[in-house]
């Protein structure tokens, strides 16, 4: 079905279901309690972790298959944000023209970047695209400030122009993006006893998005070009005496990967319209990178994996300060919660980009496949184990 | 009129001259050693043949075409395969996928955006891909990752991903260096069997001359970047000058 | 013509700064062929050395001075720190003063045995694995070792000052004969400039002179061959990196006066030094010196008045635009070697 292999179907159906239930799934614990703190199921959060699953989806169709670390691919997700932004203020409020337009301009931009950086190789590329993000940055955040905003970012503005929804936007409010009528901020709320659900069109609309974004990675890992994009990884001699150009290879990769950037960047505009020059500053490149190797490189799920994970860490696990350690370490006598607390309270809260540091460090060091790398492992291992029970004596039951 | 005509090449390196004056012709369907001491210029000379290096002199011509000035793989799409000292495989990828891409390659050109399509539906492809799998008695392993197979296994992969291309010319640069006897023999039955069932010019590199012999129907013979005899097996075993080129014996 | 002579003079501080972190850099890069991403981290580790010596130099005790009351009648508390005590107050005072220039001599034990600890337990076996991975795991160092600092020290900037000696300008346009105040020039500036071109010549002189800078530099030419020979090239290599360490912490340590160091500089520095070290060239000393200044210079004239007004955010880009265009023409860089990184 769909063209795709029974094993990539399972995986698109599960990050299917995922998503569509991540409204329950992120949502454990019921209002009040003292683990609601660990609830991610508010629509803020949840468009984040779809949308920068996007972002990391698309680098890793770059890095990932073809080795080029870029260092500056968060320039791309910043010339999303801002073609968005206009498009809301020129043209209309409905999000579908913003954020073609923000994939496009984005795929140009980085047909321009990639024709430019990928005549070098290495560690040449890496500084080369930090070079041109960083110059993006710093002309967004002075120069370009007619069309970028500078410091204080692009926002809409009640006198925009909006050709298209004309007279409707002259009620007294800034309008906010929507899908044909459909405004991206509304939420439905179900109760369930002290369980509250929070359903929002903008998260379902990224969710889409990002579903669509994961099956067209699914088809370009399995196509043959992906195939040459990890031919280019493995060996770019032997690709060359086998009568293959690498460079378009690898600027179609780039050119993809940036147009997924694009696609993010539009849609975190559509999400909260407006667009900032930080966005593309080399540290939100840095955190793609880490993104997609937490979650594991090469892999189709993994980078959607360490999006969540770092954004999940990024908003609730930094939000966990002394007090509430405190409360957890309770049961204990005092000098020993006391203890435990000024031990674990340098990771967390504020502190949790130290956690991030060293989780990070000792993937690259012990598994490079990353998180996925770490399940499949634990998954041998269970494998294992009950192979070894399946042989003892008694049990006659054949294998499924 | 050979299928390859190399004329007049030279190539120099600083103050070193690699190649003086080479010429060299190969004869299509058959099968031309170059030989030679270290040093003599033979890698220099197969890099001028495949685009990696350019003469600073001189033309080559492969199937009436100048060579020079095009990209390594344009001459790869021309026709002219290239077997490496060491083998060069993509050792990432598994030793099916590593057949399938030269297939690609022959099929649709040095480029295409097929990022759609399911790779192992191509039938044709695969099929071709198994074929040649089948012919190199590597079909079992055809699920293992490339880098993970034997140095002789790796060799056949190789010479079965250049033969995949169906290359008019095939260049091989000492292509049994550093291998034991067994695999040296079985890499020259493999040869010996490619040269009987196609179509193909050979071209070899080699420094054994066991492999030499048993293969070459022609030898050129270089020596300090210029071509000393270019002659039959037979007549070039008691060539003087051969001798003393790599025996350092007096004529 | 002041105005050049200005724009040159505030370039040296910058310069020297990018020269001594590229140094480092392209020592380690050199010898042990390891891209190092936590080198920026280093340089803000010395920056915090010098916060750490005069903090230490602070530390103090309370006494009741009878002889002053606060604004209730009660006796005063004084805090005393305890320099006073063992060296008397002037020379206390003195101490004190000088503490950024004294943490050099705290800095350079302190620094190497930071990098020799980073070498031997971690960047030791990164040695083998793909540069892609050097820079993963060294960026991973990079955060751990800027959130451990500014764990303990804050996030805020941490001002720094220079001994009262160093503070105020000097007037370099009444030297060379301009009217008063056109050329005027922090004399810290000028301590770092000269301690940079100090520190720039000892690196040089030690792998000139020495037998040990001898092996090395043919190390950093052919590993193998050096290996062959049965010099332990590793153990040598270690120390190298200890004193790019100190080489960057004491960058830092000088810094601190200039820009008041916060736990981040490390990495903001670390971006424009590595364009620094490509710009000069993968593996050249000299090319990393040269372009640190270059670069340094380059930037303080793109931010002239004329020129930013001919081209305007030419200041903020300028570095960049020269790397790249450096990379697209000279792709070793300015004084890079043959087959150093080479693609």
């Amino acid at each position: 079905m769909l063209g795709l292999s029974k094993k990539d179907l399972n995986l698109l159906f599960i990050v299917f279901v995922l998503t569509m239930c991540a409204p329950f799934i992120l949502n454990p614990f019921p209002e009040g309690s003292a683990m609601a703190q660990f609830n991610a199921g508010y629509p803020d959060l949840m468009q984040r972790f779809v949308i920068f699953g996007i972002f990391a989806i698309g680098f890793n169709i770059l890095f990932g298959l073809t080795g080029y670390l870029s260092f500056g691919h968060a320039a791309f997700l910043g010339v999303g944000s801002y073609s968005a932004v206009w498009m809301f203020k020129l043209l209309s409020m409905n999000v579908i023209p913003a954020i073609v337009l923000s994939v496009m301009v984005a795929g140009l931009f980085s047909v321009l970047i990639g024709y430019i950086s990928l005549r070098r190789s290495g560690i040449y590329f890496s500084i080369l695209t930090l070079a041109f993000a960083q110059m993006s940055f710093a002309l967004a955040y002075s120069v370009l400030t007619p069309v970028t905003g500078g410091e204080t970012g692009l926002q809409l503005a009640l006198n925009d122009p909006r050709i298209l929804d004309g007279a409707a936007s002259s009620a007294g409010n800034i309008p906010v993006p929507g899908l044909f009528g459909l405004e991206m901020r509304d939420s439905t709320f179900l109760r369930l006893g002290d369980w509250v659900f929070t359903f929002n069109v903008g998260y379902y609309f990224s969710a889409v998005i990002m579903l669509l974004s994961f099956y067209l990675a699914i088809r370009i890992f399995r196509s043959p070009f992906g195939m040459m994009l990890r031919a280019i990884k493995s060996n770019q001699q032997r690709m060359n005496y086998t009568g293959l150009n690498p460079k378009p290879y690898t600027l179609a990769a780039f050119v993809i990967s940036g147009m997924y950037a694009g696609l993010a960047g539009g849609l975190m505009a559509a999400m909260d319209p407006l667009a900032g020059a930080e966005r593309m500053f080399w540290t939100a490149s840095g955190e793609v990178v880490l993104m997609t190797i937490l979650g594991g490189v090469g892999t189709l799920i993994g980078p959607v994996l360490g999006a969540g994970l770092i954004k999940y860490m990024e908003n609730i696990i930094s939000k966990i300060n002394s007090e509430i350690l405190h409360g957890w370490f309770a049961f204990m006598p005092d000098g020993i919660e006391d203890f435990m607390v000024a031990i674990v309270y340098p990771f967390i809260g504020k502190g949790w980009h130290l956690t991030l540091g060293i989780v990070f460090m000792l993937v690259v060091i012990f598994l490079p496949g990353g998180l996925v790398e770490g399940g499949q492992r634990i998954a041998r291992m269970f494998r294992r184990k009950k192979t070894t029970q399946d042989n003892t004596p008694g049990t006659t039951e054949p294998a499924e | 009129m050979g299928i390859l005509e190399v004329k007049n090449v030279g190539k120099r390196f600083g103050g070193l001259q690699a190649l003086g004056d080479v010429n060299l012709s190969v004869a299509e369907n058959s099968v031309h050693a170059i030989i030679g001491p270290n040093g003599a210029g033979k890698s220099t000379l197969l890099n001028c043949l495949v685009g990696k290096l350019i003469p600073d002199t001189g033309s080559v011509m492969f199937d009436g075409q100048s060579v020079l000035g095009r990209l390594p793989h344009e001459i790869n799409q021309m026709g002219i395969s290239r077997v490496f000292q060491t083998p060069e495989i993509f050792g990432d990828l598994t030793v099916l996928e590593n057949m399938m891409i030269p297939c690609f390659a022959q099929r649709d050109g040095a480029f295409g955006l097929n990022a759609i399509a399911d790779m192992m539906k191509d039938r044709e492809i695969v099929d071709r891909a198994l074929d040649m799998l089948d012919e190199m008695n590597m079909l079992d392993k055809r699920e293992m990752h490339a880098a993970s197979l034997s140095r002789g296994d790796k060799r056949r992969l190789e010479i079965g991903m250049c033969l995949s291309q169906r290359p008019r010319l095939l260049l091989l640069d000492e292509p049994t260096a550093g291998m034991a006897r067994a695999d040296t023999n079985n890499t020259i039955d493999l040869l010996k069997q490619i040269k009987d069932e196609r179509d193909i010019t050979i071209a070899i590199i080699e420094h054994d001359m066991h492999v030499v012999f048993s293969l070459a129907e022609r030898i050129t013979v270089l020596a300090q970047g210029t071509p000393l005899v270019e002659d039959t097996p037979d007549k070039i075993k008691g060539h003087p000058k051969v001798r003393e080129a790599y025996l350092g014996e007096a004529a | 013509m002041d105005a050049i002579i200005l724009q040159i003079l505030n370039g040296l501080d910058k310069g020297s700064a990018y020269a001594l972190i590229a140094l480092g850099l392209t020592l380690i890069f050199g010898t042990l062929g390891v891209v190092n991403f936590a080198h920026g981290a280093l340089f803000m580790i010395g920056a915090f050395c010098a916060v750490t010596l005069s903090r230490i130099l602070t530390i103090s005790h309370t006494i009741v001075d009878e002889t002053q009351k606060d604004f209730l009648g009660n006796p005063l508390k004084v805090d005393v720190p305890y320099v006073y005590d063992w060296f008397g107050e002037a020379t206390g005072n003195v101490i004190i003063d000088w503490a950024v220039p004294l943490s050099i001599l705290f800095a350079i034990p302190v620094m190497i045995l930071i990098g020799v600890i980073m070498e031997r337990g971690l960047i030791k076996h990164f040695y083998k694995r793909p540069h892609a991975d050097q820079i993963l795991v060294t960026f991973g160092l990079a955060i751990v070792l800027q959130e451990v600092i500014k764990y303990f020290y804050g996030a805020n900037p941490i001002p720094t000052p220079a001994p009262d000696a160093f503070r105020g300008s000097f007037d370099f346009g009444l030297m060379l004969g301009f009217d008063a105040n056109q050329i005027i020039y922090p004399y810290w500036r000028l301590v770092y400039f000269a301690f940079a071109a100090v520190i720039i010549g000892a690196v040089f002189a030690f792998l000139q002179f020495t037998t040990f800078g001898m092996v090395v530099r043919a190390g950093m030419a052919d590993r193998e061959t050096v290996g062959l020979l049965g010099i332990n090239i590793d153990k040598r290599f270690t120390i190298m990196f200890g004193l790019a360490a100190a080489v960057a912490g004491l960058a830092g340590v000088m810094y601190t006066p200039i820009n008041s160091p916060n736990y981040h500089m490390g990495m903001d520095f670390l971006v424009l030094s590595f364009v620094v070290v490509v710009v000069g060239g993968m593996g050249s000393l000299p090319g990393a010196v040269l372009a640190g200044f270059l670069l340094g210079i380059l930037e303080s004239f793109a931010s002239m008045g004329a020129v930013i007004d001919l081209l305007p955010g030419i200041n903020q880009i300028i570095i960049y635009l020269v790397a790249i265009i450096i990379l697209l023409t000279r792709p070793r860089g300015l004084m890079g070697r043959k087959g150093v990184m080479e693609d």
